[in-house]
């Protein structure tokens, strides 16, 4: 069977402006080659910085924010992309080769309707008419499951949700028939109930219209559901190629194995949950314009143990960590901590009661001064709770980079210098110069790669056992919830739709939204994703 | 937004949520309305605290107190400030600024014919600016970080550092004096025909032109700029399309908002800093007016000059917010 799509040797370079330091070429991605047939599809898995990516815009010969093809062979259906004039570019963009952004929200142009830039594309490059383009697109948007599809396409991209916004995404890029679909993260900004449908629409639609995708994700379980073929990337090297079963079930490296297995965490729940350190008594809580984005929360936590919060964006879960600690005062009930009811305010709240309960935020990078070396920042919290100054400072903060794994050189650096879990751990050692006693974690790995992700975690149990912390740890993973939480706690549009220890928490029988949730979780297993939307299907014929 | 919410809202927030844009709109109104009130009080407190008054410059060496008195009561500067305050403010909403100390003529009347001239000069000097701003501001765009880009960066920050009256100087000492192919003074009267007219104030125009242009030139440049790094631009280079179409479809609606924003902004710059300028080129308009109402404290005009240019002002920032709200399509498509 010829090929649609060889790339040979492919070699991308950018320069690079490091602070501080002349600007120098840098090697994204090097000598990666792989072929693609007809219909298939072929997944590019990797953390950040892989090349993922860069690989994946070479298709359209396209160098994102600076980023050169200098080398290698890009070979579509005979043609040499990479030989092309910018004329014979064009033509191959949006017609032959279709691209799917990550944020959706982003890539849809906010001044114009829905329906006109989806049929954009087809109708500029003369393959059909406007009217004909309007009917394709109609049927697409029927395709991927998009609601009253007739009226959908008049639209603007802010009066629709982000689910349906990545879908109408995929309808572009399919509405020209074009041979080729580069998926870019399709899925990665959506919640997993979200995610699951509009993994469902686009495997869907790629099987009804019988075109070619390179999918790109650092899901393993994603695209596991959705590939034919596999290719582990790592610093912009091949690490692995080979079809799905043989990369899930019997992978060669080392670095896909870890891939693979990569949560090995796992934590026995406690037996004793009946003397909390902190209690939420019926709170509730609302925005300055009256919106009440908490309805009557009651959950406790217990000393030396971890409490997981999960659910989807706009659950309140993040609400309910603000409240925690003061920054939204609630406007019923109250909260108790170690026995005593702590102030509504943070402002009436005492040092003691700020020091004893710190907060671990998702963005490391935007929580900590760029203008301040690790020796401030870490330092700061032991100045202003203790009083340390001078060598005293210094030593402690030597002795926290060690609880964090970090080496004394590190002392100096800014957080440009480090990278993203180096910068994460550095704002644990924050947390933990205060020595509290509650360390509320708010989606604290969810912005890191899994492999980084899970040595964070690690750490954070190694220093619960140390120093007998509890945590509040906010998350939308149902995985990380199993590895590491004493009790659960399932949160729903504001409200507490689930509480209690783990295994009662996470096992039958489920109220509805804690079993659509549960459900919803790519697991690493060839099929998964059929086996859910026919329990789905049954169940809905049942109904 | 939820149902409950709707059920318990006040009135005025449930036609907000019907009509976002009528509601915003009309509170811009609104607020503007406040605003030229808030100025009028500003305007006559201020002309009021001025040291020196008519009286005392008007009968200079003769001034003596019965002399200064009896011209203060004939004027009605002897009533308390307040009464005088709402008068003219009754007034001025009439259109009726009251008479000139000096001339004794209604001053509706003689600022109405220098408003027309001032408002034809910042007219047609906008006229010129605005879209020589907006083509330098694309092209530079165009050529971004190279030599014309550079090129009209450094001159038009030139002009912009230049005072007015300086560069008014330095174009009356070249195009008038030494190659004498404009005129000076730029005098302008009834029944002139309009390509005279033209000639006369070409050396103003210019000066205005050159003071405003590069404010507006660097604005449109970011505005693009900014547009351009946006997610849906590199949508619209990946769909294959030309790269002019990309610019007037999709970069030019989104950056149409900032744009207008600072060219009402430069609008209102011209018709106010036409002051100086009309002085150095003894034009008849409203900056000499009112510079010349200053020297002999004839209060009346000064406070009427000060209300028009605070009204102007403040009317085109109104229409710039205005239309920066309709061009939002959020607003008016709401959810």
């Amino acid at each position: 069977m010829p090929e649609l799509l060889s790339v040979r040797n492919l070699r991308i370079e950018a320069v690079s402006h490091p602070p501080g330091e002349p600007p120098r070429r840098i090697t994204i991605v090097d000598g990666v080659s792989f072929d693609l047939q007809k219909g298939k599809v072929l997944g590019l898995i990797g953390e950040s910085g892989a090349g993922k990516s860069t690989i994946g815009l070479s298709a359209l010969a396209y160098g994102r924010g600076g980023a050169e093809i200098t080398g290698g062979e890009v070979i579509l259906n005979g043609t040499d992309l990479l030989t092309l004039d910018n004329t014979g570019i064009r033509k191959v963009r949006g017609a032959r080769v279709c691209y799917v952004a990550q944020s959706a929200a982003a890539a849809f142009n906010p001044a114009h309707r829905l329906g006109d830039q989806v049929i954009e594309a087809s109708v500029r490059h003369g393959l059909m008419t406007k009217e004909e383009a309007r009917k394709r697109a109609l049927y697409l948007f029927g395709v991927l499951g998009l609601p009253s599809p007739e009226t959908f396409g008049n639209r603007f991209p802010h009066q629709v949700s982000g689910g349906q916004l990545q879908r109408a995404m995929t309808a572009m890029a399919l509405c020209s028939n074009p041979e080729l679909i580069i998926f870019d993260e399709p899925t990665t900004a959506l919640d997993v109930t979200t995610q699951i449908d509009v993994l469902a629409a686009i495997k869907h639609a790629i099987e009804e219209t019988h075109t070619a995708a390179l999918y790109i994700t650092h899901d393993l379980a994603v695209v596991a559901q959705i590939s034919d073929h596999i290719m582990v990337l790592r610093h912009g090297k091949t690490v692995e190629y080979g079809s799905v079963q043989q990369i899930i079930e019997a992978p060669t490296q080392d670095y896909t194995r870890a891939l693979v297995n990569v949560r090995q965490t796992a934590r026995m729940e406690a037996s004793d949950q009946t003397s909390p350190l902190l209690k939420s008594d019926n709170v509730s809580a609302q925005y300055g314009n009256g919106f009440k984005v908490l309805h009557g929360v009651s959950l406790h936590l217990c000393k030396g143990q971890t409490l997981a919060i999960v659910g989807e964006s706009g659950s309140g879960k993040s609400t309910l960590a603000r409240v925690i600690t003061g920054l939204l005062p609630p406007s019923e009930g109250k909260i108790t901590f170690n026995g005593k009811t702590l102030a509504p305010a943070l402002k009436n709240r005492s040092r003691d009661d700020l020091r004893r309960i710190q907060l671990i935020y998702q963005m490391a990078d935007t929580a900590m001064n760029p203008r301040q070396t690790v020796r401030d920042i870490i330092g700061r919290p032991l100045t202003f709770y203790d009083g340390l100054r001078g060598a005293a400072k210094t030593a402690r903060v030597k002795e926290l980079l060690e609880q964090i794994e970090m080496s004394n050189g590190f002392i100096d650096r800014y957080p440009a210098e480090l990278s993203g879990g180096q910068k994460q751990r550095v704002a644990i050692a924050r947390a933990l110069a205060a020595k509290p006693e509650l360390i509320l974690c708010d989606e604290p790995t969810s912005a890191l790669d899994p492999l980084v992700a899970e040595g964070i975690l690690k750490l954070l149990m190694k220093l619960q056992e140390e120093e007998k912390l509890s945590y509040v740890f906010i998350t939308h993973d149902i995985a990380i919830v199993r590895a590491i939480a004493d009790s659960v706690a399932v949160m729903h549009r504001g409200r507490l739709v689930r509480f209690g220890p783990k295994s009662q928490a996470l096992s039958p029988p489920f109220d509805d939204y804690t079993d659509l949730l549960l459900k919803s979780v790519p697991e690493m297993e060839i099929g998964w994703l059929e086996r859910v939307l026919d329990t789905r299907r049954m169940e809905s014929a049942g109904n | 937004m939820s149902n409950s919410t709707e059920t318990d809202s006040l009135p005025g927030q449930r036609f907000r949520e019907r009509f976002p844009l009528l509601a915003l709109v009309i509170e811009r109104m609104l607020l503007s309305i406040l605003l030229l009130f808030a100025v009028s009080v500003l305007i006559f407190g201020g002309v009021e605290a001025l040291p020196g008054d008519f009286a005392t410059t008007y009968l200079g060496q003769s001034a003596t107190p019965q002399a200064v008195a009896n011209i203060r009561s004939e004027l009605g500067l002897d009533r308390p400030i307040v009464t005088r305050y709402f008068e003219w403010l009754g007034g001025a909403v009439q259109g009726d600024f009251g008479t000139s100390w000096a001339s004794r003529n209604s001053v509706s009347e003689q600022v109405g014919k220098r408003l027309g001239n001032s408002l034809f000069l910042a007219g047609f000097a906008a006229v010129i600016a605005v879209p020589l701003a907006v083509g330098l501001g694309m092209l530079s765009v165009h050529f971004r970080n190279r030599m014309p880009d550079k090129i009209i960066n450094v001159i038009s920050l030139a002009a912009i550092s230049l005072p007015e009256f300086f560069i008014g100087y330095l174009l009356i000492l070249y195009f008038a004096v030494n190659f004498g192919v404009a005129t000076f003074p730029a005098t302008v009267y009834d029944g002139m025909d309009f390509l005279d007219r033209i000639k006369a104030i070409a050396l103003p125009t210019a000066t205005l032109v050159l003071v405003v242009l590069a404010h507006m030139m660097r604005m449109t440049r970011a505005a693009i700029l900014s547009v351009m790094s946006s997610a849906y631009m590199e949508t619209a280079e990946l769909k294959g399309l030309s790269a002019w179409r990309a610019i007037a479809r999709h970069a030019a609606p989104n950056a149409l908002a900032p744009i207008i924003n600072v060219v009402a902004l430069n609008l209102a710059y011209l018709v106010v800093g036409v002051v100086v300028v009309e002085v150095v080129f003894v034009y008849p308009g409203m900056g000499q007016y009112m510079v010349d109402a200053v020297t002999v404290r004839d209060m009346p005009v000064v406070q009427a000059c000060g209300l028009i240019f605070a009204a102007v002002y403040i009317f085109l920032n109104m229409l710039a917010d205005i239309l920066a709200i309709i061009a939002n399509p959020r607003l008016r498509h709401p959810r």
